[in-house]
């Protein structure tokens, strides 16, 4: 089997990835997002950076930690017939947050109560809608990028007026949430094909909670009623290997926040005693074997 | 210290290369703290690692 890794540059989690497909008798070749040079129209019969042809890799393993250029890539090496993990479409629905809520919507997935609005005035009746404390998200971003939580009228309007005259146009579409009050911490699980199978705890004294921002990751256990809810948000974003990203609303019931496609878990699985590189590259290795 | 030892471009700190190291690994420099590239492992090559774009994440 021929797996080409795409990368923006090796990280914690491609390295772990490398080393269990090393385990299985496989070796990637690893394809950085700086060197690919597509032409659209002459198909997978093209090199590679790596001096392949594309078509000669039974599988693209996309890891770039930078969005668009994963996600375009996927577009054109997907258009061109090569099976990748996770596809343009799952990656193209998660990299957008609104995409995103979009598709929970339509599988009924619980998720935080969420407005879009496309000015300041509209945005900031749009707050005054969800109530205070409201959260304010770009569409696009990671690593609790951009966020802001907002009180009152006041800082509402800060935050508006920044946002039109400081960002560029991603920043004036206004995607506003209901601030869910969660307990000091919320959910990581991690969503293999049609298994959770590991999810942690995020802890904070900060209402943010990403670990890339210090957020303290202890295990969750994956319960009937977790690994279903995940598993259906996994699947209304098209499938794949995914991080489902959930909070826990004031009686306890799980809303999810968001999904993410290019899933980071370096620190996730010490607390959960989970391998989750091997469990990731198992199932990509069965899923291959069995279309090929 | 040996000619081999690779400092880190931004303070000139010594950097420890771990014995996996990879070629386009980052790490960071335990003097300073900056982002690190390895560009090449034989002989080790250094550069600042490209500052994170606005949709760089997960
Ligand atoms: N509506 C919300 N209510 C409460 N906490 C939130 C809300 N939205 C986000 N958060 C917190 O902020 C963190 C980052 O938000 P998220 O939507 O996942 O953005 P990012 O893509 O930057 O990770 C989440 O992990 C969560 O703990
Ligand atoms: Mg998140
Ligand atoms: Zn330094």
């Amino acid at each position: 089997m021929r797996v080409a890794l795409l990368v923006t540059h090796i990280r914690a989690e491609e390295k772990l990835i490398l080393a269990a497909f090393n385990k299985r008798d496989i070796s990637p070749d690893i394809i950085l997002d700086r060197e690919l040079n597509f032409d659209i129209t002459c198909g997978a019969e093209q090199l590679a950076p790596s001096g392949s042809a594309w078509r000669e890799y039974d599988l693209v393993f996309e890891r770039c930690v930078s969005t668009s250029r994963g996600m375009y890539a996927l577009a054109i090496l997907n258009s061109w017939g090569l099976r990748s993990f996770n596809t343009y479409e799952t990656a193209a629905t998660c990299s957008d947050k609104l995409r995103t809520s979009i598709a929970f919507m339509k599988q009924g997935i619980p998720q935080p109560h969420t407005r879009v609005a496309f000015t300041p005035d509209s945005a900031m009746q749009a707050i005054e809608d969800v109530k205070y404390p409201a959260v304010l998200k770009p569409v696009t971003g990671s690593w609790g990028r951009l966020l802001a939580r907002v009180h009152n009228r006041d800082s509402a309007e800060a935050i508006l007026e920044h946002r039109q005259t400081l960002g560029d146009y991603n920043h004036h579409t206004y995607y506003v949430q209901e601030y869910v009050d969660k307990p000091g911490r919320d959910i990581r699980a991690f969503v293999v094909g049609d298994r959770t199978i590991a999810a942690i705890y995020r802890e904070s004294n900060h209402w943010i909670t990403n670990t890339a921002r210090g957020g303290l990751a202890t295990n969750c256990p994956v319960t009937e009623e977790l690994d279903d809810i995940c598993v259906r948000a996994a699947d209304a974003v098209g499938g794949g290997i995914l991080a489902v990203d959930l909070l826990e609303d004031a009686r306890g019931n799980f809303v999810v926040n968001e999904i993410n496609h290019t899933m980071e878990f370096r620190n996730s699985s010490q607390p959960t005693g989970v391998d989750i590189a091997q469990e990731v590259i198992d199932f990509v290795i069965g899923q291959i074997g069995v279309v090929a | 210290m040996t000619s081999e030892t690779p400092l880190c471009p931004e303070c000139d700190g010594e950097v420890d290369i771990p014995s996996d190291a990879m070629e386009n690994e980052l790490l960071s420099c335990a003097e300073c703290g900056t982002e690190l590239e390895i560009m090449n492992l034989d002989p080790i090559e250094l550069e600042l690692a490209p500052e994170v774009e606005e949709d760089w994440g997960e």
